[in-house]
């Protein structure tokens, strides 16, 4: 019989419980989820990781995402995967790579989030003051660039893609290993999201309020989502909705240089 | 002039936000945001219930516009969401369609 290794990789305060049977491999999750690697935590879900020769083909290959008979197929040039929310199991076919799992798993809790009122935003979020605070846009409007700035006593959640959960009548922003241009992991932590910026470079720092029908339509082209299926669309448009409600949304335009956070938190 | 219905296409989001309708395609995330009169048409299209009546009886009661301006305006913003897959349009009732409670709320 073969030797089974086994990690939990916790994003989110969501524990996903990983099996291989290649301890190198494990090893190689351990660096790369270094910080979001609980071992103690109770899984929500199990994956069996089957690794195989590196596929010829090309990793950016569109990600194909469907649901069938109540089990999730997730298929793209370097993977595939297939995962039952409702057995709480899955499998990955999947080379000795963190890219490839590293796509899985950001698919996959977006399948979960969208069940459960969240979300994955392409933004940058960090801590200050107790309350999180998002800063989305398209590439180049500023998400790596806002982060360097951050002064010292500002957690940094990540700049690339932030953990959205709803909790209670609000929203908490977790930190996520998920990096951008900073090449830098996020801190494992959350809080209460005090407002969402939608980034802009200009001649001076301001903070303008956003339409709720612009706010909803920036979110939505932010948000990771990767499937057509009708069901889990409708939940996402209605949790971005629910998050214009709650949360304010506003346009951020910086110079750029450091005084921008002084009207930050 | 033929008797239309209009309904909702199944594939959609849409959600009453802030006084105003937003609608997003499922298929290909086109987007819309809705004037009040699109809005109540929109409301009113439940696949049953004759266009020439919802214009009579929502656009031209809930709205200070002539029944030729109201028709005209109509015809065009049913077209559009029409090309786009977003409603329905049927010279004979379409059967299925519902309000979502989000709209309703």
């Amino acid at each position: 019989m073969n030797p089974s290794y086994q990690i939990t990789v916790e994003i989110g305060g969501m524990p996903i419980l990983l099996h291989t049977q290649d301890d190198s491999f494990r090893q190689l999750l351990a660096r790369r989820y270094a910080g979001f690697v609980d071992s103690a935590a109770p899984p929500r879900f199990e994956f069996d990781i089957e690794l195989t020769t590196p596929s010829r083909k090309a990793p950016d290959e569109e990600v194909r995402v469907e649901i069938r008979q109540g089990t999730w197929w997730l298929r793209r040039g370097d993977f595939r995967a297939q995962w039952n929310p409702y057995a709480r199991r899955g499998r990955i076919r999947q080379s000795a790579n963190p890219y490839s799992i590293d796509s899985v798993l950001r698919i996959v809790h977006t399948l979960i989030l969208a069940q459960e009122g969240g979300f994955l935003l392409h933004s940058a979020g960090a801590i200050r003051n107790g309350r999180a605070f998002l800063f989305s846009g398209v590439s180049g409007a500023g998400k790596t660039t806002i982060s360097r700035l951050a002064p010292p006593d500002v957690i940094l959640l990540t700049d690339e893609v932030s953990y959205i959960r709803r909790v209670d009548a609000g929203y908490r922003a977790c930190g996520t290993p998920f990096a951008g241009e900073l090449a830098r992991v996020g801190e494992n932590c959350s809080a209460p999201i005090g407002s969402l910026f939608f980034l802009a470079q200009g001649p001076e720092n301001k903070i303008e309020p956003m339409a709720n029908a612009e706010a909803v339509r920036r979110l939505m082209r932010n948000i990771l989502f990767f499937t057509e299926d009708v069901a889990l669309v409708d939940n996402v448009f209605q949790s971005a909705c629910e998050f214009v409600e709650r949360v304010p949304v506003q346009r951020l335009t910086f110079a750029p240089d450091s005084r921008v956070w002084q009207m930050i938190g | 002039m033929s008797v239309k219905y209009i309904a909702k296409s199944s594939a959609i989001a849409s959600r009453l936000l802030g006084g105003e309708m937003m609608v997003m395609s499922s298929a290909d995330s086109t987007f819309f945001t809705l004037n009040p009169v699109a809005t109540v048409v929109w409301q009113a299209a439940d696949g049953v219930t004759p266009l020439s009546d919802i214009v009579a009886d929502h656009v031209c009661a809930e709205f200070e516009v002539d029944a030729e301006t109201a028709h005209r305006d109509v015809e065009r913003f049913v077209e559009e969401l029409s090309q786009h897959g977003i409603l329905l349009v049927s010279e004979t009732p379409i059967a299925g369609s519902a309000t979502s409670p989000t709209e309703a709320a």
